[in-house]
């Protein structure tokens, strides 16, 4: 059945879905929690990046407004801060239970599934109390919610309830006992708090997780999402001790710095237990599986490629020796100023021209007033003519893969963005 | 020979295509204004207005150039007759050693042309590419905020 007759279907048999309201609470006081549990809150919090979703830029943190661009349109994060007013701060922890695994705040309404309540549904109880208590003791800030900005139909919230009838599951994690405990707390966290899923397994017209192809990709305000389990993009295969490197520090020696919306996410996950993100790490080796012999040759002639530097002739070649090369040919040794060797990188191999063209225009920055990796964008010394022949240069001799389809459509997209 | 249209004039250039747009300059123009700080385009000392728009200058091939406009320091002023941005540096007195100002003027140039008006937020991020090593980033936001005050 065609998405938008299911949604028919299931409103006119979802008549009654909204949820009782809950009575309003005053706000828990800081001595009501242990700081003990704060400070796991805390933790945890940071591996489900939640600050990111709900802080404006340079706002106040959790205090909402921050804009997330989806095929529906832009959604505005939320303030959570325990102001009574326009915050969280009625909110008991049995309301704050229920959004997190139901997907409704505390009148009843249903939230969209932008909040990743599909995978918080897993939460332990544990670990819901212990979040509780970290974002009930915030700074209370009074800042109204920004209106979401949704095409229509998805502006009817109420359409919500029928797209949770079809789509959503709730259930509780379930351990696989035939598998360690490192693994099982990664399954637990990459599935549940991480919610790694959104960004990087592939979604349908009404932005539900296509579940039979966990992990096989996905799209992130603008962004693709690579490839986690064995169709993974990256030329040189993830071990475990890398991932966890990447997944701490954004940095590994032979794959693509965190860029984009990932960028947040290890920023994060540096403050988040080494044992929880080593599990993930752990999981992550396992999800991609062992890498094939094919793969393995191909990781070695990429690896080969990045110590003999790139050539070859032609317009896009010219740009890349004279933008690109004084940084990418110089190999990543620490001190060199030296970027990645391209052929190492997934934003040459997936199968959109997106990431590429959004680093190329945009650059790599850290958020103001941090430390980290920085790259130039050159959306402004280069014409679309030149960044095309670029592009088209780089996927072939770095991506070693047939030209993008998408190149014009992509830069039209990024170059409008940024009028 | 590769013509450049720099400050108004066209200019022939008997260079490598390859060559940066930086070493074109001031090897071949003597428009020694941008300077060479990194040479990968890190610290923003090299910037200069391409069609109107900031640019690292180390880091464009002048074969990339072809028809558009080049606007270094020297095209803002000169000595006895400062432009605006220029005015507001010495007014503030934003330069210590210096060797940054050329990259940070044409970088508060091209700012002011699009956003005549800045925030001290806007300020502050737009300008966040340019290294300053004396530590006179103080001195340069208001030079930049004086600069969008006077006529």
């Amino acid at each position: 059945m065609r998405p938008l007759a299911q949604i028919a279907v299931a409103a006119a048999m979802c008549s009654a879905c909204a949820a009782e309201p809950l009575a309003p609470v005053a706000a828990p006081t800081r001595a009501s929690f242990d700081p003990a549990l704060i400070a796991k809150g805390a933790q945890l919090a940071a591996i489900g990046n939640c600050q990111v979703c709900h802080t404006a830029e340079g706002g106040k943190s959790f205090a909402g407004g921050r804009p997330i661009e989806t095929p529906f349109g832009t959604f505005y994060g939320t303030n959570i801060t325990p102001d009574p007013d326009t915050g969280i701060g009625g909110w008991s922890e049995q309301v704050f239970v229920r959004a997190l695994r139901e997907g409704l705040d505390r009148d009843g309404r249903h939230l969209y599934p932008a909040f990743p309540y599909e995978y918080y549904t897993r939460l332990t109880d544990e670990d819901i109390h212990a979040l509780y208590a970290y974002i009930a003791t915030r700074e209370a800030v009074h800042a109204q919610n920004r209106p979401h900005e949704l095409r229509a139909p998805f502006n009817i919230r109420a359409l919500v309830a029928t797209w949770k009838a079809i789509y959503f599951e709730r259930a509780p994690f379930r351990p696989d006992p035939a598998r360690d405990a490192q693994w099982n707390r990664g399954a637990y966290l990459v599935n549940g708090l991480g919610h790694c899923g959104a960004c990087h397994t592939p979604r349908g017209a009404l932005g539900a997780e296509k579940k039979d192809r966990p992990f096989s990709g996905g799209i992130a305000e603008g962004w693709h999402g690579p490839a986690l389990d064995a169709r993974s993009p990256a030329p040189v295969p993830w071990t475990a001790e890398q991932l966890f490197k990447y997944l701490r520090t954004g940095l590994d020696d032979v794959h693509a710095i965190a860029a984009g919306p990932m960028d947040p996410v290890v920023r994060n996950l540096a403050r988040a237990p080494e044992e929880d993100v080593r599990a993930m790490a752990a999981y992550l080796e396992a999800l991609a599986g062992p890498p094939s012999a094919e793969r393995r040759k191909k990781a070695d002639a990429a690896l080969a490629q990045a110590k003999a530097g790139s050539r070859a002739n032609g317009r896009g070649a010219e740009i890349y020796a004279g933008t690109c090369a004084a940084c990418h040919d110089r190999g990543r040794e620490a001190g060199s100023g030296g970027a990645l060797p391209l052929g190492l990188g997934t934003a040459m191999t997936i199968p959109t021209s997106s990431n590429l063209l959004r680093i190329t225009l945009e650059g790599i920055a850290p958020p103001e007033g941090q430390p980290g990796r920085a790259m130039p964008g050159f959306a402004d010394a280069l014409t679309d003519g030149q960044v095309k022949d670029l592009a088209a240069y780089i996927r072939s001799e770095f991506g070693r893969a047939p030209a993008w389809p998408d190149v014009e459509q992509e830069l039209r997209k990024i170059r409008e963005e940024r009028k | 020979m590769i013509s450049l249209d720099v400050n108004g004039k066209t200019q022939e250039l008997d260079a490598d295509p390859a060559t940066p747009l930086l070493y074109a300059l001031r090897d071949y123009l003597q428009l020694n204004g941008a300077k060479f700080g990194c040479g990968l385009g890190q610290c923003g000392a090299c910037t200069v207005l391409v069609d109107g728009r900031a640019v690292l200058s180390c880091v464009t091939p002048i074969s990339t150039l072809a028809g558009r406009r080049i606007t270094t320091l020297e095209g803002l002023g000169t000595p006895e007759k400062p432009g605006r941005v220029q005015r507001a540096f010495i007014a503030e007195q934003a330069a210590q050693c210096g060797y940054c100002i050329p990259g940070m003027i044409m970088q508060a140039q091209a700012l002011l042309e699009r956003t005549p008006h800045p925030t001290s937020a806007e300020i502050r991020k737009h300008m966040s590419g340019n290294l300053c090593r004396c530590g006179t980033h103080m001195r340069i936001v208001r030079a930049v905020e004086r600069a969008a005050r006077e006529p």
